[in-house]
């Protein structure tokens, strides 16, 4: 390993290989179609043989002398005995013996011809076209010619039997010729009453055509059968047809044959490459035999060797192979030596692809078909997507997660089990041999420990409890240490399925006990994850400009605002967003104890003035106060919360109005998305961990809970909504009244019947609407569920409505539910009843319960949209590949164009205007607001010169790195690292 | 950049009444675009006074915004709007629901309508065309009812009963003449329309009709039960009026904000047939559109495409309240769909497909062909693209990856000096 230079790939070229390449470059020939003898060592020249490689441990390599891992293994090739065509150019196969001569193998294309198709060609593959078309418009033309342009030879059709049998249509001189000339040459003219065509003598005929005479006697007698020329002077000053179609079977000898004449300045008007695919390597005549680490054999539990499905075929294709050498050299008839020639070719066929249409795949003992060379490629699992786009990795963990929110949006808490497996190394130095030792000292199971450490002449040591404190005293500077993750370390963590950019963030590093990743509920949107179970997992990063990257571009607060809508996708939830609606939406009041509690997880330590006094006569704060102690003091906002009052934030402080979701929330909440782009993500940061916390304690302070009688209503209110009910099926019937009177009028382009229904729906769905109204009329406004529908914190008021007026109209496929028997939906009803209960309309609540009935419709709906989930995600993930696929190479350029990779101009300047979606919002007209900077400007609202240049100078915020270098809450405690800028 | 002079800024001078010459400089001199510089313009106008001092700040504080909203270089663009716009997708749902507020129509939405778009179908599951009305057809029902009839593909049964004569052998259709009269509005008397429509069975069918009135007769050429009824089959599929695509128009009444008239009648059809519809006498060929991408593409040409699919794709998120997703990922997919002059889809028959590495097309559909193919023509991947990379482990030239940094080894005094 050591002094190994990594190898860059630059580039690859792809080609076919010539049979004397391969057999130069095998390590063996291989003759035995076994593996392994009773010994267990693997037989010379048989398909384990040493020198392709090795697989078990402690043997040695013959051919590079590398052990079992180090040992990549060589190629084999077995001899054919005879050769075989290659499955996967058959179609290129059968183009090429249309289009060239069978004769002199050339092109069948005039040189005017060819001059074009390999301009057409240069041209496409100018414009990144398929060669492939050119190739196949170019064998169209050739095929029209009958006769090879440059030997005058007739061309002859080709057939194709799929998959690898190819026959010559010829036409050849039919066995009865002779009777047809006679036929000719004296028409009978008693068939048809009227001569067919004056006879002919033979003299006249020997004259006409320019055979002699007798020669022409003896074709006429059947003696002497006529040569092509004569053949065609006789068809033609005869006007018939002497040919019949002849099958002739190529073998694929005789096609490589055939292709070794094709001269190479028409192969490339075909766009082959002439240098590096002749076309004669399709057919094989050496087959190489993979590696023994490409087939490892695996030794299953009871010491039998299991190998590997390539192993299993090309023990098929040296059996049939030897066979067939066998056979031939004895001397077998050409029947025999035909059958064992289509075999050897049917198992090198299924070698390289066993899922030929129209030949039965090889099977395993157990009957599972083969996974052979083609399948080793294709698909999700295999070798293309499975190993090389995606890749394993080490330095990963993956567990549960479940909530922390004491940990800040940046950090992530880290179980000490993963902690001690995780490594980062440190180069040990002066400055940290102290910590070094420290770790290795502690050695593996203690938690700031270490695992390994290397010393400078690259030998890796492990660390272990006995040999911990012994070789903590041995570490110099020079030495690598391979410690634990500590606190305040980047990784990066992750949540499947990943949508979008976000759901791949780097955290800071907070060790804990228990198993478990921690993480702050904030972070749960872009992740999209909640702790029903969900598992998350964890990378460490192993080198400085990884972590570097990471902290700097990938850390959870630079991913603040979405690149998707341009806000921010981080902020409150669910009961932070209840909380700060309990704070601030009847501005309550708090004695300083109280205020200072609700504080104290955020880095204010000290109250501002009180906003008055208590009936006790103590000083107290109101909720927005204690809310405004977050902002930051030159905030200026003005907008409309969820809830419906206007918020106006003037000067840091919040004057009136409730923050809720609107102000705080995950999906663009305003105040956190200006906080992020009006000041810096650091300060969003900070902010949104001290809502969070702030807004716990505060629904920790007034209580918050829901039970089933927060979703009561009095029963007055109850009867009203039957009311409602009662009356919407009144209507209902009444419009059924009038469709079986055929009085109903259809709206413009429906029918009678869809009219009706769509009438139907309406009514129904205003009933529920009603239903919903009433049930809201008889809520508190301190109701828990309403507070939470309000507010945005979790549900809406049609759950509510749900849950306490009427479930309402259940729909699949967007109509009323209509299936079932025959002319009805359950057997409860009367054939063609049209009623509203007869066709999934629950007019109970959740509360009160469903009948059996409603609950049977209920279900129906509900599992439509399951099957419907289902359908989707597999959609939208094929759509997102294909998405990501088609425009994973473009990339903004330094001159503002977007470009692909090879650096064609897709777009001149970014979404015409060269904005970036994360910095401006979709729903913005404009993003710059000209009109207020000038009023700035021009009023002087200025303090200070200061304060001026930052309003006119572009303010580049100082690179936050980490939690413990910067504002908020002092992680390092007053003793920890300051910032670098 | 080149040096204003005082010449060039001329023009800005004349069009606002408070820019002066030197305050003209001034912005000109800044790198904004042209749009904000006219907006600084229009609001140096708007306000009178302002000093060429203020205008110079404004201009900086303009420039100084507008500079932290725009894209960094070498930003994975592309992938940012595949993922903004796939992302979504999970969200949409998977059933056909009704137009826009028009609920006579149905029409592809939500997921299947985005798949149909990025693959660039060739005909969409429900083609529909928008038909905008000149001023003259667009406020009068009577007039926009004449363009409904040239749209709308009119058949026998829409004119009159048709019914067999077995006994005779004949089909008689008993025309209405107060529709004849209501689809050829040009026609007097409804014999004569009668007529026209007696002439088109005669060119469609191949037979002789008998006339009277409005009513027609005509039978097999000699009796045949069976031909008989196949005479009815054709008859039913002739037709008479209208462009044979479009099954149905809905005159819609929507209110207009850039016109005189406050309401004007628009036209939905279901079916389409763009090119013929743009042909049609009182259709405002600027307005009306379609929503199938080849169709717009063929009678407008590329940028029109493009516009159509940025519209279109947009129209179906907003339709499931997706309204948020950036314009901007659209307007991306867009131009990579139309980059190369013809609409191409996204996937294995379209973009995927023809990418230039061999890797990248192997990766991701057709696997084995892909290499197969690549080995015949000779192909050489030089590693340019992501996926190329990522296959064999070299660092991919997009974002952090595309910079090459190099360590300055200049001395540190020469930067003083050329202060």
């Amino acid at each position: 390993m050591a002094g190994a230079t990594p190898k860059e790939i630059g580039g690859i070229k792809f080609g076919l290989m010539d049979p004397e390449t391969y057999r130069d470059m095998s390590a063996t020939k291989v003759i035995t179609a076994d593996t392994y003898d009773d010994d267990g060592y693997p037989i010379d020249m048989g398909l384990m043989d040493p020198r392709l490689g090795v697989i078990d441990p402690g043997l040695e390599c013959r051919t590079c002398g590398k052990h079992s891992g180090s040992c990549n293994g060589h190629f084999g090739h077995i001899e054919l005995a005879a050769p075989v065509i290659h499955v996967g150019f058959t179609k290129l196969i059968r183009r090429l013996l249309r289009s060239t001569c069978r004769e002199c193998g050339r092109l069948a294309l005039t040189d005017e011809e060819k001059e074009e198709f390999s301009e057409k060609l240069q041209r496409t593959k100018d414009l990144g076209g398929d060669p492939t078309d050119v190739l196949k418009s170019a064998v169209r033309q050739a095929r029209k010619a009958k006769t090879c342009p440059y030997c005058s030879h007739p061309q002859a059709d080709i057939k194709h039997e799929k998959p690898t049998t190819y026959y010559e249509v010829q036409d050849v001189l039919a066995g009865e010729y002779s009777e047809r000339i006679a036929r000719a040459m004296q028409p009978d003219e008693d068939e048809e009453g009227e001569e067919i065509g004056e006879g002919m003598a033979p003299q006249q005929l020997a004259d006409e055509t320019g055979i002699a005479l007798d020669r022409v006697n003896d074709i006429l007698s059947g003696e002497f059968r006529p040569r092509q020329e004569d053949r065609k002077a006789l068809e033609k000053a005869l006007d018939v047809d002497l040919t019949e179609e002849d099958m002739n079977k190529l073998m694929p000898s005789d096609i490589r044959d055939w292709f070794e004449d094709i001269p190479d300045e028409d192969l490339e008007a075909l766009g082959i490459d002439s240098q590096g695919s002749r076309p004669e390597w399709m057919i094989l005549t050496v087959l190489p035999v993979p590696p023994v680490t490409a087939r490892p054999s695996i030794t299953l539990d009871n010491g039998q060797r299991s190998e590997d499905d390539l192993t299993h075929k090309l023990v098929d294709i040296i059996r049939i192979n030897q066979r067939f050498m066998e056979n031939r050299e004895a001397g077998a008839p050409q029947l025999i030596i035909e059958d064992l020639w289509e075999l050897l070719q049917y198992h090198v066929t299924t070698f390289v692809d066993n899922e030929i249409s129209g030949t039965p795949p090889a099977r395993h003992r157990s009957g599972r078909p083969l996974k052979t060379l083609s399948q080793r490629l294709k698909g999700k699992e295999g070798r293309f997507r499975g190993s090389l786009s995606g890749k394993r990795v080490n330095f990963s963990a993956r567990t549960v997660i479940s909530p922390d929110p004491t940990l800040s949006l940046n950090e992530v808490g880290v179980p000490e089990r993963v902690a001690e497996e995780m490594t980062q190394t440190m180069n040990v130095s002066e400055r940290n041999i102290d910590r070094a030792r420290r770790y290795v000292q502690n050695g593996p199971e203690a938690h700031p420990g270490a695992n390994y450490v290397k010393r400078p002449d690259g030998r890796r040591l492990k660390v272990t409890e006995k040999n911990c404190e012994e070789l903590a005293e041995k570490v110099q500077p020079g030495w690598e240490v391979n410690r634990h993750l500590v606190d305040g370390d980047i990784v990066i963590f992750n949540r499947q399925p990943s949508l979008h950019r976000m759901s791949i963030m780097a955290h800071e590093v907070v060790v804990m006990p228990y198993k478990t990743f921690r993480l702050n509920t904030v972070v749960c949107p872009p992740y999209n994850a909640d702790f029903d179970g969900d598992e998350m997992n964890m990378h460490a990063l192993q080198n400085e400009e990884a972590r570097a990257e990471a902290r700097v571009l990938m850390r959870v607060q630079e991913q603040i605002l979405s690149p998707r809508f341009g806000e921010n996708i981080i902020g409150a939830i669910q009961d932070h967003i209840s909380g700060t609606y309990l704070l601030t939406n009847e501005n309550p009041e708090f004695t300083e104890t109280q205020a200072l509690d609700l504080l104290r997880a955020t880095s204010v330590d000290e109250l501002p003035a009180p906003d008055g006094q208590n009936d006790a006569g103590q000083d107290v704060w109101t909720g927005r106060t204690v809310f405004s102690e977050l902002l930051p003091d030159d905030l200026n906002l003005e907008f409309t919360s969820s809830s419906g009052d206007e918020v106006l934030i003037e000067d840091g402080q919040l004057i009136r109005g409730t923050v809720d979701e609107d102000a705080v929330g995950a999906f663009g909440g305003e105040v956190v998305d200006t906080l992020t782009k009006m000041y810096s993500e650091t300060r969003a940061r900070v902010f949104i961990n001290e809502v969070a916390s702030l807004a716990m304690r505060a629904i920790m302070h007034f209580g918050f809970s829901l039970g089933i009688d927060d979703e009561s209503i009095p029963p007055t209110a109850n009867e009203q909504v039957d009311e409602a009910i009662d009356s919407a099926y009144e209507r209902v019937q009444e419009l059924i009244g009038t469709y079986e009177a055929d009085e109903l009028e259809s709206l413009p382009g429906r029918t009678v019947d869809e009219t009706l229904e769509m009438k139907i729906m309406q009514t129904l769905g205003k009933a529920r609407d009603s239903a919903g109204e009433i049930a809201e009329d008889h809520f508190a406004d301190d109701n828990p569920a309403v507070i939470m529908a309000r507010s945005g914190a979790r549900g809406s008021m049609l759950n509510l409505t749900q849950m306490t007026g009427c479930v309402g109209q259940q729909a699949v496929r967007g109509e009323r539910i209509n299936r079932g028997y025959e002319d009805r939906t359950l057997a409860h009803y009367k054939p063609d009843d049209l009623s509203a209960e007869a066709h999934g309309f629950v007019e109970n609540s959740y509360r009160g319960g469903l009948t059996p009935r409603e609950f049977f419709f209920h279900a129906m709906g509900g599992r439509e949209g399951l099957v419907d989930t289902a359908v989707r995600t597999s959609k939208s993930g094929y759509l997102q590949r294909r998405l990501i696929n088609a425009l994973s190479e473009l990339e903004t350029q330094y001159d503002g164009t977007v470009r692909d990779t090879s650096g064609t101009i897709v777009q001149f300047e970014f979404g015409e205007d060269g904005t970036s979606p994360v910095k401006v919002s979709s729903t913005e007209e404009n993003a710059i607001d000209v009109d207020s900077i000038a009023d700035r400007v021009v009023d002087a609202e200025f303090t200070s010169s200061e304060e001026k240049a930052r309003f006119l100078g572009r303010e580049e915020p100082p690179t936050n790195l980490s939690e413990y270098a910067g504002p908020g809450l002092d992680k390092a405690q007053g003793m920890g690292a300051q910032s670098d800028d | 950049m080149t040096e204003t002079t005082v010449e060039s800024v001329d023009t800005y001078v004349d069009a606002h009444e408070h820019v002066t010459e030197d305050i003209a400089l001034v912005v000109e001199d800044t790198d904004l675009p042209r749009r904000l510089k006219d907006r600084v313009y229009d609001t140096v106008d708007a306000r009178e006074g302002v000093t060429t001092e203020q205008a110079d700040e404004i201009a900086q504080a303009v420039e100084s915004r507008y500079l932290d909203t725009r894209v960094d270089p070498l930003d994975p663009v592309g992938t940012v709007s595949a993922q903004s716009i796939g992302e979504p997708g999970t969200q949409m749902t998977m059933n056909t629901f009704h137009y826009a507020g028009v609920a006579e129509m149905d029409v592809t939405q939500g997921l299947p309508r985005l798949i149909e778009l990025v693959d660039a179908r060739k005909t969409p599951d429900t083609p529909i065309m928008i038909v905008h009305l000149d001023d003259e057809h667009a406020t009068d029902r009577e007039r926009a009812h004449e363009v409904v009839w040239q749209l709308e593909a009119t058949k026998i049964l829409a004119l009159g009963d048709v019914s067999t004569n077995v006994a005779d052998m004949l089909v008689s259709i008993d025309l209405n003449d107060e529709t004849l009269l209501e689809r050829w509005p040009t026609y007097e008397s409804a014999t004569e329309v009668a007529g026209i429509v007696a002439d088109i069975i005669e060119d469609n069918l191949g037979v002789e009709t008998r006339r009277t009135g409005t009513e027609i007769e005509f039978g097999p050429e000699e009796p045949s039960y069976r031909e008989l009824l196949q005479l009815v089959e054709q008859l039913r599929e002739i037709v008479f009026k209208g462009i044979e695509e479009v099954t149905r128009v809905v005159i819609r009444k929507e209110s207009v904000d850039d016109s005189d008239n406050d309401e004007e009648f628009v036209l939905y059809t279901e079916g389409s047939a763009f090119a013929d519809a743009l042909e049609i006498e009182g259709v405002d060929a600027s307005r009306t559109t379609c929503n199938n991408i080849h169709e717009i593409y063929r009678t407008l040409g590329v940028e029109a495409a493009r516009e159509t699919i940025i519209n279109e794709t947009m129209e179906t998120l907003e339709e499931q309240g997706l309204d948020d997703v950036n314009i901007r990922h659209l307007m991306l997919v867009s131009d990579i769909m139309t980059n190369r002059g013809t609409v191409e889809s996204i996937g294995r028959h379209g973009i995927s497909g023809s990418k230039e590495s061999v890797l990248a097309r192997a990766a991701f559909e057709v696997t084995v062909n892909h290499l197969l193919d690549a080995a015949i023509h000779g192909e050489a991947d030089d590693l340019n693209g992501v996926i190329e990379n990522v296959i064999v482990g070299k660092p991919v030239a997009i974002g952090t990856g595309d910079v090459d940094l190099r360590m300055g080894a200049a001395p540190s005094a020469r930067k003083s000096a050329d202060d």
